[in-house]
């Protein structure tokens, strides 16, 4: 037992000393939740469109002004002719063109009937899409204002109620994804990286021929990054709750006990990487490449697993943040209980198995 | 120049001769930009709906219809009990319920107003946005056909004005998402492997101490930095150029510009990232201390780079300090040449823009580099 203390210790001197390592290991949950928070916007705000407006009437002053006082465009730039748009597209200074046709408040009396058009630079698809849809809905609501004594004749009125998140926070997103991000790095990659160094420096000879067990000296590796990482999970989740004000509508038990499993799991997948790589460099880009963006894209973070084509959907069934990332949002934000998440819970802890059986058995190989 | 021809074999014999690295620099990216590009979609096409229908009207059954042949929506239940609905949701079984109430159709035909209440799982606002405009959509479109249908009995006493609105989406009519992913995943693809390589390489010679061999050679400190810089930079314009191969000939996405000015403002870029990669490996002690400030600073630049999210819909001060982020500087000029087909004029201020930022990051670098102890 007083050498096992003694190697756990040696572990923490070699974190501690590298300060700039520990600074950014603790900076880096901190600027991620801001950047996200604070940062990272989805919403549609302030685009940047060009108006080309020839007829300057009532209707037409009406409905820029009503595009204009939503918040969502800001006029760059009032064109005079269709053949200037090409070139303020392609400088990328405006994102949408409305353009009214000639005589338009005259048309709108007369006929019942004018024409806009609507150009939308869709290098962006999705904002372009919303973009659209947000200017089609003002002119929409013009119009129902303007029409306010014709009666529609029947109508189906849908009431949405967003769920478990009323007023469609991001945060609620982000919180689990960068929680899940940050504990694979820390526990993950630190673990890695840290044996993998002792195999290049050679000291990991040394360690070998100390009367220390094998299972000591992984457990020695790994005491403090589970130490580190509860640590990170907490200053998470203290942030999401004050700063972002995310509930925590289930047992706060169930969470850390599901948190501290997924802390575990990413410590064996490190070990594992560190037999299989033979230099830090190796350890640092299957970490990099295998770990980091899989984790933001391939674990539902932000992009639904449903819309991925067949294959990914099973690999991403093979990825462990996946499972961590809809635990978490069960659990916290939605409130659920053990019952509702066995699944998830069993599949990663058969996971944390795997990995340690097959560490064992190459670390055992090494051995011989 | 003879010494730089020298230290840039060095450099590639290194590089080629390890040969677990190789696969990783070469073969590794291209397996992600098949992966991620089809993972990161935000095309809707399964939303989970369970349908809560307690009219049992012929209505309601025309509406459930709507939901049940469209193809964003499969339905996954159908049930009474709106509490079984929930439960479904809590579940993560369920994305959208609709609940269509007891005497819907009687409403309706009675006021002419019926209101069905829609719960969204809203954990991800982003596709919670989508799945309530698609809803919408479909109720929107049935509300049309029901003032067809029953058009006849209602007493309008005018013409409603209207608006016809013609809408067109340039560089990428079909929404294509992937022609946005493809340029995007290229630049940081480039960008990890370009900051990687750069940072690694000097600090590891530091912990081998070769760096010291080095130091003791009458080779220049600029000579010394040019060796680094220049084997990585020609490997990552050889992999942009296989990124562009594999998007065009798999994703099918258009170029649309000026290859050379791609390339010509490519290599810039690369320049600024090495520049930041040396320059962290002259102030980093070991291979992992640069790892973890490579992290850091990827992640940042990379969620404000506006890959995601509209670089655009960030705040003001966010913007402004996104001057100091090259990736948001590449990963706007890659999309505007290859969907739009922007020239020369169109990305001058952003192409001074990165030559400047090039500029500080490698003579920065060079100043830091010590040569003595």
């Amino acid at each position: 037992m007083r050498e096992f203390v003694g190697f756990v210790k040696k572990e923490f001197l070699h974190i501690f000393r590298d300060s700039r390592t520990l600074i950014i290991l603790f900076g880096l949950p901190i600027a991620q939740i801001l950047i996200f928070g604070y940062v990272i916007r989805n919403e549609i705000q302030d685009v940047k469109i060009a108006i080309l407006d020839e007829s300057h009437d009532p209707v037409t002053r009406e409905i820029k002004n009503r595009l204009l006082t939503s918040g969502f465009f800001r006029i760059e730039q009032e064109i005079l002719s269709p053949s200037q748009l090409e070139g303020i597209f392609k400088k990328g200074k405006v994102r949408e063109a409305v353009i009214f046709e000639d005589n338009f408040a005259e048309h709108l009396k007369s006929e019942g009937t004018a024409k806009m058009q609507i150009i939308a630079d869709a290098s962006d698809p999705n904002s372009a899409n919303m973009i659209v849809s947000y200017t089609q809905g003002i002119v929409a609501t013009y119009l129902a204002d303007i029409n306010k004594q014709v009666k529609a004749p029947m109508v189906i009125e849908p009431r949405v109620r967003m769920m478990y998140n009323e007023d469609l926070k991001s945060a609620f997103m982000f919180v689990p994804g960068t929680m899940a991000m940050i504990l694979m790095l820390v526990s993950a990659m630190m673990t890695s990286i840290s044996i993998a160094r002792e195999k290049e420096t050679g000291t990991m000879e040394a360690i070998l021929v100390s009367p220390l067990k094998p299972l000591q000296i992984i457990a020695g590796k790994v005491t403090p990054y589970i130490l580190l990482s509860c640590i990170n999970a907490i200053v998470i989740l203290i942030m999401g709750y004050f700063i972002f004000k995310l509930p925590i509508r289930g047992n706060i038990i169930l969470l850390f006990a599901e948190t501290i499993l997924f802390i575990s799991l990413a410590l064996s997948l490190g070990i594992m990487i560190s037999t299989i790589s033979g230099s830090q460099q190796q350890a640092m880009f299957i970490s990099a490449f295998g770990l980091m963006l899989p984790t933001m894209l391939l674990s539902g973070f932000i992009f639904p697993i449903e819309n991925m084509p067949l294959v990914l959907q099973w690999l991403c069934q093979i990825l462990p943040p996946k499972y961590f990332i809809t635990v978490i949002r069960s659990v916290m934000l939605k409130g659920t209980g053990l019952a509702e998440i066995w699944k998830e819970t069993l599949v990663m802890t058969g996971m944390l198995a795997l990995f340690i059986g097959i560490s064992a058995a190459r670390f055992k190989e090494r051995l011989q | 120049m003879r010494t730089i021809g020298i230290i840039l074999r060095k450099e590639f014999r290194q590089i080629f001769r390890n040969k677990t690295m190789l696969p990783m620099i070469f073969v590794l990216p291209f397996i992600q930009l098949l992966v991620l590009v089809n993972a990161a979609t935000m095309d809707m096409k399964h939303i989970k709906m369970v349908l809560v229908d307690q009219d049992h009207s012929s209505v309601s059954r025309q509406l459930s219809d709507k939901f049940t042949h469209s193809p964003f929506f499969r339905v996954t239940g159908n049930t009474i009990s709106q509490e079984k609905a929930e439960r479904s949701m809590l579940r993560n079984k369920t994305d959208l319920i609709v609940v269509i109430p007891r005497n819907f159709e009687k409403d309706l035909y009675r006021t002419g107003k019926s209101s069905l209440q829609l719960q969204v799982d809203a954990i991800n606002g982003m596709t919670a946005g989508l799945i309530n405009a698609y809803t919408s959509q479909i109720i929107g479109g049935y509300n049309r056909e029901l003032v067809a249908s029953n058009g006849q009995n209602v007493y309008i006493t005018q013409k409603p004005a209207n608006i016809e609105i013609n809408y067109s989406f340039w560089y990428n009519p079909e929404l294509r998402f992937k022609y946005y992913m493809v340029p995007g995943i290229l630049v940081i693809l480039l960008t990890i492997i370009s900051m990687i390589l750069t940072s690694l390489n000097l600090v590891r010679e530091k912990e081998l101490g070769t760096i010291e061999q080095i130091n003791v050679t009458p080779i220049k400190k600029y000579q010394f930095i040019m060796g680094k810089l220049i084997p990585f930079w020609l490997i990552a314009l050889f992999e942009l150029t296989l990124g562009l191969v594999v998007g065009r000939l798999l994703f099918h996405i258009p170029i649309e510009g000026n290859l050379l000015l791609l390339y010509a403002f490519a290599s810039v870029y690369l320049v600024a990232i090495m520049g930041l990669g040396l320059l962290n490996s002259t102030i980093s002690q070991s291979q992992q201390q640069a790892m973890f400030v490579n992290f850091f600073f990827m992640i940042t630049f990379v969620l404000m780079s506006g890959i995601f999210t509209p670089a655009e819909s960030m705040p003001h001060w966010a913007q402004q300090v996104n001057v100091l982020n090259p990736l948001s500087y590449f990963m706007r000029v890659i999309r505007m040449i290859l969907l739009k087909g922007s020239g020369w004029h169109d990305i001058q201020a952003d192409f001074m823009g990165i030559a400047i930022f090039a500029i500080c990051s490698v003579s920065l670098a060079t100043w830091r580099y010590r040569k003595t102890v």
